[in-house]
């Protein structure tokens, strides 16, 4: 496989392709005759109407065609390489110091397939949800793509606050177009939020490329330039960390500025929840590990502001579960579950050991996989009953044998169970933060458990009651279509439970080097929350 | 060889591309008189008026590449001159181009509008050149007088009249300000030459002379009006809403930015010494228009007057700049000024396409669900309004424009941090408002029975195209557009050339 994809160069053209191919996809789609052109009146239903057929295949292929392509990936990166690989770069704005630099370590490398993969299947899982207006809905999905792969890839600190934004506008036309019935409110409110955060962080971008580029007498954005400022002050960097640390906490989201995930996430239609949950609220928790603590160690591992920052993960996570716990609204109560999850992710990170650190990345996996997959399979079941409320439910498991065991695979990966993703990837983020943050991390535990309680109990409801509401009676098991789309993601669940070490490895050097870095530039660690410290 | 301007044949030299349209505009006030007043005639004006600008234009380029320079004196040649011009001259091409159709529409007949539009140009440009106070008042007062007449135009409305009324008060009244601004100036330093004001206040050490930092005040309460800064905005709104469509964008775009680049060129030339001094001034100006701008604007329901409020806000986000106190300051005038004058008037273009007879059915609720009529003129105008946002990508040149103020503002000597924050955090409420017009365009259903807006057609249609391509075009690739700027940037006279400065060892001119 390797020596096929070096004889095609695959590593230097392959991440400008990432980002190329689905803009052309969603160009072909304009291409194909509107319902506009066609004279058929707005709001018409399109796939009764017989005219979704085009963009909807077209956007599943051109998904495919970039999942297959940007797979070789996992072949071409080099695990032992801890530094940038698939590098691009080309001047951009040179007046202004920007380039267009593109690069990948394994972190990045698994976000990108993560990505890549997820928004394939959620075309399929939109199929037959989205029903008006299908060439806007599917040429955003694609630029979608684009501006989240940028995301990853981007080395250098304009470009990547540009595909920040980018990916911002088609979330915020998918949600207002196609959302349920508050979908305006939850849009304004998610585009706000984002930006809010985002804006003070351009004006830290803006001061760190001009300090960068002082010797040069230009600003200088790439990240590694910036990685090597050499001293500032430390009031600045305690309040340029603030300005990161907003647009990252928005996006997790951390508590308490998670208020826009519950109207977001249940008022999306159900591709826009799965991609909301499987792979945008990891830009908060990539943006930590990329940006904030390489560039500010000093402050991250301050004992103040990390014990503040890890208060406020366990917060999440307690507080995340009690709110899923009593949510009537299944929808919602998967959204609060990942405010939970993500809240072990960021005590993962804020522990700054290479075991919670990768912990914290295999819970960001797996939580994509895990909760991508309820969203997906709660947008199923409301296709065909149209309501999400628990207490419609009960006793699915007669009348929709296949859903109920995919449901049941999917929680038990979701609560942790040995044998799923979602195991190894929380027992790795309480083992190696319970070194730096041992209380911390026994609160965090008891999450768990919480999170074992409310889904179990959701899904008892749900699938295990008595059969008590006729009209649940005649509903349908999963079709061709569904399965197709829910058996990659139960068998990476398993793969990965079952077999991590594929994953773990290609992390590792990323994962240790940042570990590494940061604790080096921030000088002797400092033990936190009382007993721990080594 | 640099000019001698105390020459007259010289000096016309230095001033060829502004007699030029003075001399073209008074032919065509001829050419308008000619015949009797009719859609058609007002039609021919427009054209004759629309190929003298690109004539003008034409000499403005070629002067900027000549190389000319001139020596001290009256009128400065910089690239910083010709780059203002260009986007004056086009601003005007636009509000020309525009107001053929509306002009018929509307029943303004007179020929004499667009004659009017040029001398208001010629006006601006007379102010980007000038480096004598008293050729900014000349400047200053050419360009009023001119717009005082157009803000009244259309004579049959009351809303007209009365915002042309005002305007005219007002401004006359704060041209007062402007002008004993002027006088003590001239009173402390004995000379209303830029370049010698600038050389005596530090020789006379006249940092803290009363009558010196007096002159300051009131000529930054004048300027102050004519850029719609808080709290001199008053007479903005009602104004903007009574003039006809495309000279309301003209003086959005146009008188705005002719007012900015005198204030930046006086600043920068004659009161650098006295940073100190003003720079407060400047701050709190820049903060509270942000605020009352885009504050006020989450209120509008009518479309021109929430985009009168805007161009409010976006005065307080160049003051940002200004307040940094550096040349830089004014290359990132340029670049904003460009992407601004494009979203502006591409958007009031699209409000002429959407308004009816009267400038009526401009509120929010009459663009509901426009993707559904007309999509072109929906997404256009969502292009506008990101790129007022200062959207990356989707909204062009907006996104950078306000990366360069930012810049400014943050990489001078005393970086304007706060002022930073605040433009930010300002930047984040506008959204409340300009995607509130993306939002009801997209996201409500077409009422029943609505009208479906007319498909713009000829010019019209060409400047939304134009405006919106030229400014995704130079959002993803603006190098040219920022190489010109850095070559625009405002030199006093007698500094090293930017060729062997670090900041610009790119250009490539």
């Amino acid at each position: 496989m390797n020596e096929f994809l070096n004889s095609i160069g695959y590593m230097s053209w392959i991440l400008p392709a990432l980002l190329a191919i689905p803009v052309v996809g969603a160009a072909i789609i304009w291409m194909t005759p509107t319902p506009r052109r066609r004279g058929i009146p707005p709001g018409t239903d399109e796939i009764t109407a017989g005219i979704a057929n085009g963009p909807r295949w077209i956007a599943f292929l051109v998904l495919l065609v970039e999942f297959v392509v940007s797979l070789g990936l996992w072949w071409a990166f080099d695990p032992a390489v801890a530094g940038w690989q698939a590098l691009f770069d080309m001047p951009w704005i040179p007046t202004w110091g920007v380039r267009f630099t593109l690069g990948i370590d394994g972190i990045a490398l698994m976000m990108i397939l993560l990505t890549t993969g997820i928004m394939a299947l959620s075309i399929l899982g939109s199929w037959t949800g989205i029903r008006t207006r299908t060439h806007g809905y599917y040429s955003l999905m694609l630029i979608l793509t684009t501006g989240m792969l940028g995301v990853f890839m981007a080395l250098d600190l304009f470009l990547f606050y540009v595909m920040w934004e980018v990916m911002l506008v088609p979330m915020y036309f998918i949600i207002g177009i196609w959302g349920g019935e508050r979908r305006l409110y939850a849009s304004i409110k998610f585009f706000i939020y984002t930006m809010v955060g985002s804006l003070l962080m351009l004006v830290a971008i803006v001061y760190l490329g001009y300090q960068a580029g002082l010797l040069e007498g230009r600003p200088n954005f790439s990240y590694e330039a910036i990685l090597a400022i050499p001293e500032l002050s430390s009031r600045a960097a305690f309040w340029l960390f603030i300005a990161f640390f907003l647009a990252f906490a928005v996006k997790v989201p951390m508590f308490p500025f998670h208020t826009w995930l519950p109207d977001a996430h249940v008022e999306a239609p159900t591709a826009g929840s799965v991609i909301l949950a499987a792979i945008m609220l990891k830009f908060g928790t990539y943006g930590f590990l990329r940006f904030a603590l390489p560039f500010f160690p000093a402050v991250s591992l301050n004992p103040a502001v990390r014990t503040t920052i890890i208060v406020l993960a366990v917060i999440g996570v307690i507080y995340g579960s009690l709110v899923a716990l009593v949510q009537p609204d299944i929808k919602k109560l998967v959204a609060y579950s990942s405010v939970a999850h993500l809240g072990m992710v960021m005590l993962g990170i804020f522990a700054l050991t290479t075991e919670s650190v990768q912990g914290a990345l295999m819970v960001m996996i797996g939580h994509g996989l895990s909760t991508g997959a309820l969203f997906l399979l709660v947008g199923i079941i409301y296709e065909r009953r149209h309501t999400r409320l628990i207490e419609a439910y009960g006793g699915l498991a007669k009348v929709v044998p296949l859903f109920a065991t995919v449901l049941t695979i999917v929680t038990l990966s979701s609560i942790g169970l040995p044998g799923t993703n979602g195991f190894v990837a929380e027992f790795l983020v309480l083992i190696g933060s319970f070194k730096t943050a041992p209380w911390a991390t026994t609160i965090a535990a008891i999450g768990v458990i919480l999170g074992a309680a409310y889904m179990l109990w959701a899904i008892q409801r749900l699938l295990y009651q008595k059969l008590d509401k006729p009209e649940n009676a005649s509903l349908t098991d999963l079709n061709k279509r569904e399965l197709t789309l829910l058996v990659p993601i139960l068998a990476c669940i398993l793969w990965l439970g079952v077999y991590p070490k594929p994953v773990l490895s290609r992390m590792e050097a990323s994962s240790s080097k940042l570990v590494e870095q940061v604790e080096s530039k921030a000088g002797r660690q400092n033990p936190i929350l009382g007993v721990g410290g080594r | 060889m640099p000019l001698d301007l105390s020459k007259a044949a010289q000096l016309s030299l230095a001033l060829t591309p502004d007699l030029l349209l003075f001399a073209g505009a008074m032919l065509l006030m001829l050419f308008a008189a000619w015949r009797a007043d009719s859609a058609e005639h007002q039609r021919r004006v427009g054209i004759a008026s629309l190929v003298l600008i690109v004539l003008t234009i034409v000499a403005v380029v070629m002067f900027a590449r000549s190389g000319i320079t001139a020596g001290p004196g009256v009128i400065a040649i910089d690239q910083y001159r010709w780059a203002a011009d260009v986007i004056f001259l086009l601003a005007a091409a636009i509000a020309i181009a525009t107001s053929l159709d509306y002009n018929a529409r509307e029943g303004i007949w007179a020929g004499e509008s667009h004659v009017l539009v040029l001398f208001a140009t010629g006006g601006m440009m007379l102010m980007a050149a000038a480096r004598d106070l008293m050729i900014v008042f000349l400047g200053i007062e050419l360009m009023s007088i001119a717009v005082y007449v157009l803000a009244g135009l259309n004579r049959r409305s009351a809303k007209s009249a009365e915002g042309a009324i005002k305007y005219f008060l007002l401004g006359a009244f704060s041209t007062a300000f402007l002008l004993y601004g002027i006088a003590l100036v001239y009173g402390a330093t004995g000379t209303t030459n830029l370049v010698m004001i600038g050389e005596r206040v530090v020789t006379s050490r006249l940092d803290n002379d009363a009558l010196f930092l007096a002159g300051i005040a009131l000529m930054l309460v004048g300027f102050g009006f004519k850029v719609a800064a808080a709290p001199f905005h008053m007479w903005t709104p009602d104004v903007y809403e009574g003039a006809p469509m495309p000279i309301t964008g003209y003086m959005a775009a146009g008188v705005k930015a002719a007012a900015f680049a005198v204030l930046i060129r006086v600043w920068l030339e004659a009161f650098p010494t006295a940073y100190a001094k003003w720079h407060a001034a400047v701050w709190w100006l820049a903060a509270i228009t942000m605020v009352v701008g885009n504050v006020v604007a989450l209120q509008q329901k009518n479309l021109k007057r929430m985009l009168a409020y805007s161009s409010i806000a976006h005065t307080g986000f160049l003051l940002v700049a200004l307040a940094s106190g550096t040349a830089q300051a004014s290359t990132a005038f340029l670049f904003y000024l460009l992407a601004y004058t494009l979203a502006t008037m591409g958007a009031f273009t699209v409000l002429i396409v959407l308004s009816d007879r009267g400038d009526t059915r401009i509120s929010l609720n009459d663009i509901n669900g426009l993707w559904y009529a007309r999509p072109g003129l929906a997404v256009a105008l969502t292009i506008f309004m990101l790129a007022l946002l200062g959207f990356p990508v989707f909204g062009g040149m907006g996104f950078l424009g306000k990366w360069y103020v930012l810049q400014a503002a943050l990489q001078a000597p005393a970086p304007q941090t706060r002022l930073a924050i605040v433009l930010v955090v300002m930047t984040a409420v506008s959204a409340g408002y300009y995607l509130e017009v993306v939002r009801v365009m997209f996201m409500r259903q077409r009422p029943e029975g609505a009208a479906t807006p007319p498909n713009p057609l000829g010019l019209t249609r060409f400047v939304i195209y134009a405006t919106a391509i030229l400014l995704i075009v130079f959002g993803i690739y603006p190098d040219p557009v920022a190489r010109l700027a850095t070559a625009g940037t405002h030199r006093a006279p007698g500094a090293p050339p930017a060729a062997t400065r670090p900041t610009a060892n790119t250009v490539a001119r």
